[in-house]
């Protein structure tokens, strides 16, 4: 095997210039086969990795090259992993956190953002990517005004393309409708995988959320809202399925609950859910300390009475995580009491972390499944 | 009518096909299965040495949706329908091909036992395949009975130029597509035949008698194969299978056979690339046509 890069720098004793041109010629993380090598330059007593992978310490040492203010960490990474991380530098009693000041490379998550580290074999997929021979949907913007939120409701709504209105439509609702766009790339992945006929003209309408933890955390005003307001407009507007095997509610974190929470409430509505990185926090002692603080409070109250008197909420449940994500076992025990309901369920999980990138990479699977596209049909 | 079947024009062969016939006249063409790409024919056009007369059907078939909303929401619902038809069509299937594979696997000591079990879980997947083509060909007998779309101005009209143009025609050539899209269009304009018909892919599976789909290599793997409806009939005794060796997993020789069994009595024929089969009476597979065996290997016919 050959010797990892850091190794060769080591050996060579290397000064200021050299350190220079070593980290002028690589990119940060060095990703070698399955080691990866994090660096961080500059004086300090001590300098962490901080991640989140289940399994490992939340806080991993770097160690300074003998004679440099050179600092390594070299971590084995399965093929095909994506993790986010930042750096962690202690000077004296001062900490500092932030994301690697030697890697451009960013992921987004609802808490902000973070270093990434792609790992040998991750590959971004080609259909997140602008196609020019794919045609473009189109977006519109809708504001209701609901008596269940008591707000104006924002609305942001796919139509694909070649959208008619002597055709019907099956309807997908995203919550965090803006970060899915923003961040996740949905329209790219819409127009690419309707081009590429892996997934059905669907008409998405993308919500905005106000108090996402507020409206997301088993909430019966947003529930209302979806299910008595936003779907019955849209489907009285537009040439909608407007059967339950055509309504199919997605949302990620959060938005995961806030569509189990709705579907759970109106269980003859929805056809199907995509339930990415769900925050299924639950504590099999009642009023324990689950972790996660006072806004996990009626999550976890509503996953708690979930297990204990499960209930089918729809017919199929694609359901996802990440391995890396601290959430990974809510969501593999979660998926036996989905299963036990007698709904279909489809369990993906990925080597990623709790991140948009991951949730965008998994809407292939998610959405080819939930609405599949004509593929069987076309025979050119 | 003298029928041939051509493989995926990727690398088209039918101008060499249309030469080899020496045909007189227009040719009619059919390639709705493109949908909205329906007009861009051009190259199509130049293959049949610049004749063809596109039947425009799927641009015919929105003129009719548009002209007559009556019929147009009676068709969305007829089409939704046989969309939950063939959802609850899968999921029969599932069962029983679950069913038909697990007793296939069963050890066991008496093979004779398990034989008898897997021919009737054969059986019953043979039963719900043609329970679901039963129920389809009702739903579409009752809903034609009911809305009688040939009677009604907008489709009449068409219907009468489609026979206009094919009348006059020395051959109909079907191309690819929408195998769904093509065989609803080719109904609703009472597409007859032509004394010469080429078509290929989706255009060639919805002139047989039952159009199976297929795909192997969907985002999730393998797919149960399902069939879809009775096609048009012009093509007894064949399930045909487009791309076949890139749709299929051809080297899983159980599946194959599978699918060989479900067909039966109507043979698997293969149509990969350059392929050309001249049809004889009542769809007779010329020698040398590969079809899959029923040990699931594919072979050409002697």
């Amino acid at each position: 095997m050959t010797r990892l890069a850091i190794n060769r720098l080591k050996e060579r004793r290397p000064d200021a210039a050299s350190i220079d041109r070593f980290l002028a010629r690589h990119e940060v993380p060095i990703v070698e086969g399955d080691r990866c090598t994090f660096l961080w330059r500059g004086e300090a007593d001590e300098v962490f990795l901080v991640q989140r992978i289940v399994g490992l310490p939340e806080r991993l040492p770097l160690r300074r090259l003998w004679g440099t203010d050179l600092w390594y960490l070299v971590l084995e990474l399965p093929a095909g992993s994506r993790i986010n991380y930042q750096v962690e530098v202690r000077r004296g009693e001062h900490t500092e956190r932030g994301n690697d000041p030697l890697n451009p490379k960013l992921s987004y998550s609802p808490v902000g953002t973070s270093s990434v580290c792609f790992a040998h074999g991750y590959v971004t997929p080609d259909w997140t990517e602008p196609d020019p021979d794919a045609r473009s949907g189109e977006l519109t913007e809708l504001v209701l005004q609901s008596r269940a939120l008591r707000r104006d409701c924002r609305v942001t709504l796919y139509l694909p393309a070649r959208f008619r209105h002597t055709a019907s439509y099956p309807l997908l609702v995203v919550h965090d409708g803006g970060d899915f766009l923003q961040y996740a790339a949905a329209k790219t992945v819409l127009d690419n995988l309707i081009h590429r006929l892996d997934v059905a003209e669907t008409v998405v309408a993308f919500v905005h959320p106000q108090d996402r933890l507020a409206e997301y955390s088993n909430s019966a005003a947003h529930a209302r809202f979806l299910t008595r307001e936003l779907v019955p407009r849209l489907e009285a507007e537009l040439p909608l399925v407007g059967q339950r095997s055509g309504r199919c509610l997605l949302g990620s974190s959060f938005g995961a609950v806030a569509s189990l929470a709705t579907a759970y409430r109106a269980a003859d509505v929805y056809g199907s859910l995509v339930l990415m990185s769900g925050s299924f926090v639950f504590t099999d002692i009642g009023a324990v300390d689950h972790g996660g603080g006072p806004v996990f409070d009626p999550v976890v109250r509503f996953v708690n009475r979930y297990r204990d008197r499960p209930r089918r909420v729809a017919d199929r449940l694609f359901v996802s995580c990440g391995v890396y994500e601290p959430l990974i076992m809510p969501n593999r025990s979660i998926v036996h009491t989905f299963e036990s309901t007698g709904m279909t369920v489809r369990f993906v999980e990925t080597r990623d972390g709790h991140d948009w990138e991951n949730w965008r990479d998994t809407l292939r699977d998610a959405l080819s499944w939930v609405y599949p596209g004509p593929q069987k049909l076309v025979y050119e | 009518m003298r029928v041939i079947v051509l493989g995926p024009q990727r690398r088209p062969t039918l101008d060499a096909v249309v030469r080899s016939l020496e045909l007189s006249g227009p040719i009619a063409t059919v390639t709705a299965g493109w949908q909205e790409r329906e007009p861009d024919d051009a190259e199509f056009d130049a293959l049949v040495g610049g004749r063809s007369a596109n039947l425009r059907l799927h641009a015919r078939w929105q003129d009719v949706l548009t002209r007559d909303p009556e019929y147009a929401a009676a068709e969305l619902e007829h089409r939704a329908a046989l969309r939950e038809l063939q959802e609850l069509h899968l999921v029969q299937l599932d069962g029983a091909l679950r069913g038909l594979r697990e007793v296939a696997r069963y050890g066991g000591s008496r093979p004779p036992i398990r034989d008898a079990a897997c021919a009737d879980a054969e059986a019953v997947v043979r039963l719900v395949d043609e329970r679901h083509l039963a129920r389809v060909r009702e739903a579409r007998e009752a809903f034609e009975a009911r809305w009688r779309p040939g009677e009604r101005l907008a489709a009449a009209g068409h219907r009468t130029e489609v026979r206009h143009v094919l009348d006059a025609a020395a051959g109909l050539v079907v191309a690819g597509g929408h195998v769904g899209v093509l065989l609803h269009v080719l109904r609703l304009f009472a597409v007859g035949a032509a004394p010469v018909v080429i078509a290929w892919s989706a255009g060639a599976m919805a002139l047989t008698e039952r159009v199976l789909l297929f795909h192997d290599k969907a985002p999730h793997g393998p797919a149960h194969a399902e069939f879809l409806d009775a096609g048009l009939g012009w093509i007894p005794g064949c399930v045909l299978l487009p791309h076949a060796r890139r749709r299929l997993r051809t080297d899983d020789t159980a599946r194959m056979a599978e699918l060989v069994g479900r067909a039966a009595p109507a043979r698997c024929v293969v149509l990969d690339d350059g392929v050309r089969l001249d049809l004889g009476e009542r769809g007779a597979l010329p020698p040398g046509a590969r079809t899959i065996g029923p040990d699931g290997r594919i072979g050409d016919l002697a």
